[in-house]
């Protein structure tokens, strides 16, 4: 039986409690995208400033449950000043640890579990740095859409840029 | 003062086969009752009976064991009817999927052949998204003029302004009970006023219905829809009340099989209601089930139920605000004649899904979340709370072991 300790490891609240990059940029120049759970009304505002391949600033706002919230900020700490292809691939990275389907994530009906990969790649945790702490949450079904509201959102908007 | 508890509780749960389950090694721990109701053995005995002896399509065959499926559909309608004083009990109680089809059912049946661009559909700004989005659509559609009743600083409706909302009104439309607040609104009343303004008066009884006697004169009610499985009965059935000549001129709401009377290539004429508008076959075995929970709700008796739900409610907000003091807030009137079991917690500035994460190790079932009343969540200021709604099989212990969970939450989050 997973525990509570699996799922509110300690960086997680950590940064529930002080959430990086918070807030929003002027948009535009800036581009903005939300993103809602609409299970729990839960809703992200991420403001990016993307240019010249990199994203070069990220903020984060809106309210929601610790995992949410801690995701969010978790990723904005590990996406700020890299290179888009970078960004795309620690998004990957991230899809695989939840168990969330290639295809999946962004699209809001799926919860994960029934869409996992067939045979999902293993994934070396050691090289996520802090976003480890949320590999826990995948023994919680109902919360992996918590964690992965603001990647939805950041893919979504990333998407949005590379087709404008 | 010691009240007495005309319900003995430790009976009661002998009747519900899900209260002996254990979550994560504790006793479950079920205050989620508002969602959905747990089920006494009766209720599924009584569909387990009717599939092993007597199912048939009902209104179709002339064989014994069909003839008898009709007659407990039909007479499941009959006692439903009578469980909320319809006047008419075998013309008036169309079975639905659930109270939410229900209020579609009004909305687009009786709205659209009695509504028109710039009519005037009042709702209250506590509603469930049941009885807000269908009548949104339908303004989409053709064009309402939407008003609110509003809530005052306790979680009521503030009628000071009843008169002048409804004025002009052709339909007044709201819940009997708050899913989120617990308040029990005074129906009768509002019912009065948006008669006297010539509305027709649209009852969500989804609520009420299950915890305190109703009767749908007394209430004023021109239609009041309700589900099942919230008064200990099967999902996939509910029901809509509607006084009979209201019924009578309305068009079917879903055309098919059962609810015509003859069918051309060029056209159809309906059946009556309530036939009119059941189309395709209904949920027989769950009418059935729905027969027996009635039967039970009425053999503990209503006025038992409201008794102890009140008695069980009263001590939570009383032990919630003394042993955890400012750390909780409780969203909607105090313990009182209006108050129902329906409690929207917030602890400290946890957020509700993570409070419902820990009382999860409890056993405790809450429910997290907007609980489908996302207007009334801005005006609460919040995005979700989690919601303790109590049954007839609760008591004081349940509430107990809701507060440890609670008091856990402090220890996680610091």
């Amino acid at each position: 039986m997973p525990g509570l300790e699996d799922l509110y490891r300690e960086i997680i609240l950590d940064h529930y409690r002080s959430p990086r990059n918070r807030g929003e940029l002027p948009a535009p120049p800036a581009h903005r995208v939300e993103g809602f759970n609409p299970l729990c009304g839960d809703e992200v505002v991420v403001s990016l400033d993307v240019a010249n391949g990199q994203l070069r600033d990220i903020k984060l706002a809106g309210s929601g449950c610790s995992i949410s919230q801690s995701s969010g900020s978790l990723m904005s700490a590990a996406v700020k000043g890299k290179s888009l292809d970078e960004v795309r691939e620690l998004i990957r990275v991230f899809k695989t640890m939840m168990s969330v389907h290639e295809a999946s994530l962004g699209d809001d009906r799926t919860t994960g579990a029934e869409d996992a990969p067939a045979e999902p790649e293993p994934i070396d945790v050691s090289k996520m740095g802090e976003l480890a702490a949320l590999q826990g949450v995948v023994k919680f079904p109902v919360r992996i859409k918590c964690a992965t509201l603001s990647w939805n959102a950041l893919t979504q908007g990333l998407d949005e840029l590379a087709s404008a | 003062m010691t009240v007495h508890d005309p319900i003995d509780v430790e009976v009661i749960r002998k009747d519900f086969p899900l209260l002996t389950r254990t979550v994560h090694d504790r006793p479950i721990v079920y205050l989620d009752s508002a969602s959905s109701s747990l089920q006494p053995r009766q209720v599924l005995a009584a569909m387990d009976h009717y599939y092993e002896t007597t199912h048939a399509n009902v209104h179709r065959g002339v064989y014994a064991t069909a003839e008898g499926a009709t007659e407990l559909y039909e007479g499941a309608r009959r006692k439903v009817g009578q469980f909320i004083g319809a006047p008419d009990p075998k013309r008036e109680i169309v079975f639905t999927k659930n109270a939410t089809e229900a209020l579609n059912l009004v909305a687009n049946s009786w709205g659209r052949s009695n509504l028109a661009k710039g009519d005037v559909v009042v709702l209250t700004e506590m509603e469930h998204h049941a009885n807000m989005v269908p009548w949104l659509m339908l303004a989409e559609s053709i064009g309402l003029s939407l008003r609110y009743l509003p809530i005052d600083g306790q979680g009521r409706l503030d009628l000071s302004d009843l008169d002048r909302i409804v004025d002009g009104a052709k339909v007044v439309a709201l819940s009997a009970m708050s899913n989120v607040l617990g308040t029990i609104n005074p129906v009768p009343t509002i019912a009065e006023a948006a008669h006297r303004a010539g509305a027709v008066v649209v009852v969500d009884g989804a609520q009420s219905v299950p915890h305190l006697p109703t009767n749908v004169t007394a209430l004023g009610a021109d239609f009041l829809a309700f589900s099942a499985h919230k008064m200990e009965g099967p999902t996939g059935i509910g029901v809509l009340w509607g006084r009979a000549e209201l019924l009578a001129a309305m068009p079917p709401f879903l055309g098919g099989g059962g609810m015509i009377l003859d069918v051309s290539l060029e056209g159809f004429s309906p059946a009556e209601p309530p036939w009119r508008f059941e189309a395709g076959t209904p949920p027989i075995a769950e009418a059935v089930g729905l027969a027996a929970a009635v039967d039970y709700l009425t053999g503990v008796g209503m006025e038992h139920i409201v008794a102890h739900e009140r008695l069980i409610t009263t001590y939570a907000i009383e032990a919630l605000h003394e042993r955890l003091g400012p750390d909780c807030t409780i969203f909607g009137p105090p313990p009182g004649g209006d108050r129902g079991g329906v409690l929207s917690l917030a602890y400290r500035d946890v957020h509700a899904h993570d409070l419902a994460q820990v009382l999860d190790q409890f056993g405790v079932c809450v429910r997290p979340g907007h609980h489908c009343a996302k207007p009334l969540m801005r005006k609460l200021g919040v995005t979700a709370t989690a919601r303790a709604s109590i049954g007839l099989y609760n008591d004081e212990r349940d509430i107990d072991t809701l507060i440890e969970g609670l008091n856990h939450v402090g220890t996680v989050f610091g």
